[in-house]
This record gives structure tokens, sequence and C-alpha cells, in this order.
């Protein structure tokens, strides 16, 4: 039963590899200046906050428990979430896959007339590409939170989970805004604040005579069916309450069990992600309110692969995931190629091991290598998802270049014989004396030397030291 | 399509069967966080403060004078339905929400509510509803919100506060004003929430 994400829609899967986008990446001090300036930034401020919560280390071990304890019990909490959103006064609908998902949002839409939705950022509508769903139906998607508007109106993608921005500087925003927002001031300058402010009054008559608006979810509670979406800017805020009807497409992964659940997460997650103690607004919502916000409510619940990573033991950790990105911030990788390199909507560490998941390992093969292991993401994450361990684990299912390949058999062949082995230190020597030291290994190894150095090989080995003895 | 969805149904959740196979039972959760805590409300102000929000402490009798001094004479003021009448003063003009449409809320120069709970550690207020807070869409459309916090509303930490919010409730947790840090990271009040955030804090 082929359970991964679909090819063909969506924005999982980059055009190239990882190191033939990265290279052209790296090749941009502009870029890596900007990427450089904001994970420092965000770092910095997240590790300051943290440090105020004593208890950081059980919030972490209760949220990956509880995220374990959601895996395990996943049909369960979601046929839960189902009865309590229905009984609530809203509509659940089950997605396979993105294309499914992008039909059942169109037809909503399609049904209220309106030709047009507002949108609140989400990683589960860019991860099924809603939004060119929705134009090939001739329904305008706007994006409303500042960066993905800055991202739309540029024709860009996103670079990161957090700032989908975070790869352009305030020159640029504002020569995107003079050439793509209808009605911007020819004075417009670059001060952050007047960009703010012309975004603001740009979108504001949109907000108001906008009938539908689709969002993500960041939680779900199966006891209750409460619906969470946390936010910075009030974006989210007049989505969620001013249209009539409100579209959440909402992987299924993001359940939990009980309400007081969320005492975990939303502690957890506005430190490691913006670092701050508690991010600007939290909507929260159950089904309709009479009287308040809007009167029809469908929640979309998507699969889209999570069930075949959700079907490896090891892997489905990656589903524990809360969209924080602060394992991007620490990523040496992330901070020198941006997020574009990773050719998904899910970019650095956490993107390197659940796209491939997502996908099936054979579309997204280079990205378990995306990586230095270095371990800083473990460390940074608030749910204690091990990507390092991941990353070696989809190695080992991802095919191999042949070189590689080739030149491993043979070392272990090597190893195994200790005649062979002592030739080969010193045939290895003899490439020290013609000066090949801490360069690189000959075609067609050089694959394997081109980011690692080569140990230089010493004057004289163990073996022949202790023969002396 | 009730008929595809319904068959959406039954492939995401036989799938997700299958991916889990007989195990499915649950994962015990150790909860040795801390749940409780104890209440300082220099704690709150301090955390306010440092989302820029403006704080002011005073006596109940002088709410009235407090917000007549945060508003020009003759400004127009949305509130919900149940504030009390006593916190209003007699200089601003009052327009009570008894189903206003978004225009006349987006033109008025601020709103004032009241709030369910206040969380110390994260510098929170939390709106759910009630008539003294009234809709959703009151304290989001003026460029300028008064929340009015009483001293026993206030918890410690995130834990508290969950425990005393019923989830059946719209609710809406504010820390500090509208905020972006979209450019360079650089945080700039009120992209489209209210520009100005007061809390009044009785005793």
């Amino acid at each position: 039963m082929p359970a991964t994400a679909p090819q063909g829609v969506g924005q999982l899967r980059g055009a190239e590899p990882f190191p033939d986008a990265a290279r052209r990446a790296l090749a941009d001090p502009h870029l890596r200046r900007n990427l450089r300036h904001a994970t420092a930034t965000i770092r910095a401020k997240s590790a300051a906050v943290i440090a105020e919560v004593p208890d950081w280390e059980q919030l972490r071990a209760a949220g990956s428990a509880i995220k374990s304890d959601v895996l395990a019990r996943l049909p369960e909490l979601l046929e839960q979430v189902e009865s309590r959103v229905t009984a609530a006064g809203g509509v659940v609908h089950w997605a396979a896959d993105a294309t499914e998902a992008n039909r059942i949002v169109t037809e909503l839409v399609a049904a209220t007339g309106s030709d047009r939705v507002i949108k609140v950022k989400s990683m589960a509508t860019q991860e099924i590409g809603l939004n060119e769903a929705l134009e090939s139906a001739g329904i305008t998607p706007v994006e409303t939170d500042l960066a993905e508007l800055i991202v739309q109106l540029g024709e860009d993608r996103p670079s990161h989970i957090l700032v989908p921005a975070i790869h352009r500087n305030r020159a640029e925003i504002r020569e995107i805004f003079l050439r793509a927002m209808p009605g911007a001031d020819p004075a417009l300058t670059d001060e952050p604040v007047v960009l703010a402010a012309a975004a603001r009054r740009y979108l504001r008559q949109t907000f108001l005579t906008t009938p539908v608006a689709v969002s993500g979810a960041n939680f779900a509670v199966a006891e209750t069916g409460t619906l969470a979406v946390v936010e910075s800017e009030g974006n989210g805020r007049m989505c969620l309450t001013l249209p009539e009807t409100l579209i959440t497409v909402m992987g299924v992964e993001k359940v939990v069990p009980t309400w007081r659940d969320l005492e975990v997460f939303l502690q957890l997650l506005p430190r490691a992600s913006t670092g701050e103690r508690m991010n600007p607004y939290t909507s929260m919502w159950t089904g309709v309110t009479p009287g308040d916000g809007p009167q029809a409510f469908h929640l979309v619940l998507l699969d889209n692969g999570r069930s075949a990573v959700l079907a490896d033991e090891v892997g489905r950790q990656a589903l524990h995931c809360i969209r924080c990105s602060a394992c991007l911030n620490v990523c040496p990788v992330y901070e020198r190629t941006g997020g574009h390199a990773y050719g998904s909507v899910y970019p650095g560490p956490i993107g390197a091991v659940l796209s491939p998941q997502l996908t099936g390992i054979a579309d997204n093969a280079s990205l378990p290598y995306a990586s230095t292991l270095c371990g800083a993401c473990y460390d940074a994450c608030p749910v204690k998802i091990n990507i390092p361990d991941l990353l070696v684990h989809l190695r080992d299912q991802a095919p191999h270049p042949r070189a590689e390949a080739t030149a491993m058999a043979a070392a272990a062949y090597t190893m195994d014989h200790p005649a062979l082995y002592a030739a080969a230190q010193r045939a290895a020597r003899s490439g020290r004396l013609l000066g090949r030291r801490g360069r690189g290994l000959p075609p067609p190894l050089d694959g394997w030397t081109a980011s690692r150095d080569l140990p230089e090989p010493p004057a004289e080995s163990f073996r022949e030291w202790w023969s002396k003895r | 399509m009730v008929v595809e969805a319904v068959s959406g149904r039954d492939v995401v959740l036989g799938r997700l069967r299958a991916a889990i196979g007989e195990s499915g039972a649950g994962i015990p959760v150790l909860r040795d966080y801390r749940r409780e805590g104890a209440v300082d409300l220099d704690l709150l102000v301090d955390r306010l403060t440092d989302y820029r929000a403006r704080v002011h402490r005073v006596p109940e009798t002088t709410v009235a004078e407090t917000i007549a001094d945060l508003l020009p004479a003759s400004a127009t003021v949305v509130v919900p339905p149940g504030l009390p009448s006593a916190w209003l003063p007699a200089t601003v003009t009052v327009l009570p929400d008894d189903g206003l449409d978004n225009a006349r809320i987006a033109a008025a120069d601020g709103v004032v509510t009241a709030a369910a709970v206040a969380v110390a550690e994260t510098g929170t207020v939390v709106l759910d509803g009630s008539p003294d807070q009234g809709r959703r869409v009151l304290s989001l459309l003026p460029d300028l919100h008064i929340c009015v916090v009483r001293a026993a509303q206030v918890v410690a930490g995130v834990p508290a506060a969950l425990a005393r919010l019923t989830p059946h409730r719209p609710l809406t947790w504010i820390s500090g004003p509208s905020a972006t840090s979209d450019i360079e990271l650089h945080r700039v009040e009120g992209v489209h929430g209210p520009r100005t955030l007061h809390v009044i804090l009785l005793p």
C-alpha cells in the first residue's frame, strides 16, 4: 500500500539534489550574511528565555512522552477529535494525500461562492501546494503573515519554517512591495516599521471583506475538540475571527490527548521557536460559537505520507515535530545554505529527516547527507527528536553512490585481512611522500573528500611501532 | 462529496492502524514539571512591560479616571455588553456592542475589556468571551486595547491558567501588543492587531 506523499503535487521534493542547490547558495555572500545575522539573533533570544525556566528538561521529557503517546494511539485520538469537533458544530474531512486535501478545500471554498481566501501561515497548506491548487480553480489565496506576504509578492519560496523571508533584507523587501503590492506608496522607505504599516494598510480591507479563511493548526485537543493557533501579528486572529467560513488543514500528528497537555507545549513552543516567553497571540476555538467568529468550521485531517513515517519505528519520532524551527537556527549546514537548498517546505535538520520519509527515500536521497551529524539539533529540539540518529538510520536506507559503495566494500575486505591491511598502510604512507597529505582522494573517490579532510597518514603505523618493541 | 469524505476517512484510519500494528497501548507521561507556584504581581508587571504593554496599578475606584487619562476627550470606545459601567469615564463616547458591524468597530479609537485570567510568568492576559470581554473581534480591530485585570485573576504560570479556563469558550491569549519580527528580526509593534495595549491591574 503506497502511503507516501504523491509526486507532482505539493512542495516536498526539490528540482535538484541538495549538494547542487547548496553549492549555488554558498556562492551568495549576501544570503549567508542575512542568514548568519538571523540565526544568531534567534539563538541568543531563545537561550535567554529557556534559561529562565528551571524545569525545561522536565518539560522537554513530558513533551516527548506526550508525542510518543499520541503516535501510539493516533487512530483512536483522531476519532475522538472528529466526534468532539462534530458535536461542537464543525465538519471533519479526511484527506489521504495532497491531491485529496486540495480538492476538499477547493470544493469547500467554491461552495461559499467566494473567489478569494485569506490564509494564515501554515506549513501543511504549503506542503500540499494548496495555493497553486486554488489558483488553478480560479480562487485567489492571499497570504496574510507579513513574511509569507513578502514571499508571495516576490514570487519566491519560503526559506525558514518560522521566518519564511529570512533570506531577504529590508532593501529587498521594499523593492518587492513597490513592484508587487497594489497601492504601495512610491515614497515607501525601508524602515521595518514603515514596511509593516504598508502591509497593514494593504491587508486591512481584504480581511474585512473576504468571507473564507484557510488556516493550519498547532494543536488539536482530542478530549475537547479544541484547535489552537499561535502567532504574533494578529493576522491569524483576523482570519480566524472575521470570515463566515473557516477551513483548517492539519497534519494528523498535531493532535494532543488532553486539554492539560497544552500546558507543556505552550511553554515549549514559544521559547524554542521565537525566543519569547509567549507569542503575542494564541487563539483557541472549539467548533463554532454562536454570535462570535466563523459560523461554519471545517477541519481537514491530512495524512500525505505521515502513515508511512509512522510505520517506521525509528523514523516515526520525526512526527513529534511541533514546527518550532529551533533545529534550523542551530544547524551549521542550514546557516550556510539557507532553506531553499533542501528543496522542501521543511528545511534544515528536521526537513532532512521528515521530507525523505514523507516522499519515500528515493525522492529525497541526498537530504539525510545534508548534515555534519554534530548533534546541535538534538540538543535544541524541545521535544527531543534524535535527529542525528534518524539521519544515520535514513542514510542506511538511501541508495549510496556507486564509488562510495565500492570503496567501502574494499575497505571492509582489507580490514579483514591483516597482510592486506599492513600493505594498505604502507601504500598510504607513500601518498604522504607524494605530497597529497591533507588533500582529497583521486577520482572517483574524491566525492568523499570534497567536503572532508583526508587524515594525514602517520610516518609509522602502530603495528610497525609495536613490532619493533 | 460526503461519500468521498467517508472513503478518505477509511483510507487514512486504515493506513494509520496498519502503521502502528497491534501495539496501540498508551505511553505514560511523567509530569514532574512545575504545575503550581506563588503568584507574583510584580513579575506580571515586569513581563507585561517587557512586552511593551503599558501597565497601570490603580484601585478600582479610579479606573474611569485612569482610562480618561489614556484617551483624548471625545474618543470613541467600544465596550462589551457586560463591562462595569463605573469603569468608563464621562469624557469618552461609549459604543456598547449590540452587534456592531466590523466597520464601526474598526473605526473606534479603542476598546475596553475585562479579562478571564492573567499569567505572571509569561506576561499574558486571556480573554474568554464572557459578557465583560465580549466577542473576539472587539479586541482585534481597534488600534488601542485597554484590558482591566483583577489581582485575583492572576496565576503563576501556564498550567494554572489552563486549569482555570473553559476549553469550549473561544479563547484569545494576548502577550503584549501585536508584533512582527519578519523584517531582519527587527521587532515592530502593531501589524494587524492593536498597536497599543494598556493593562489596568486592580488590587
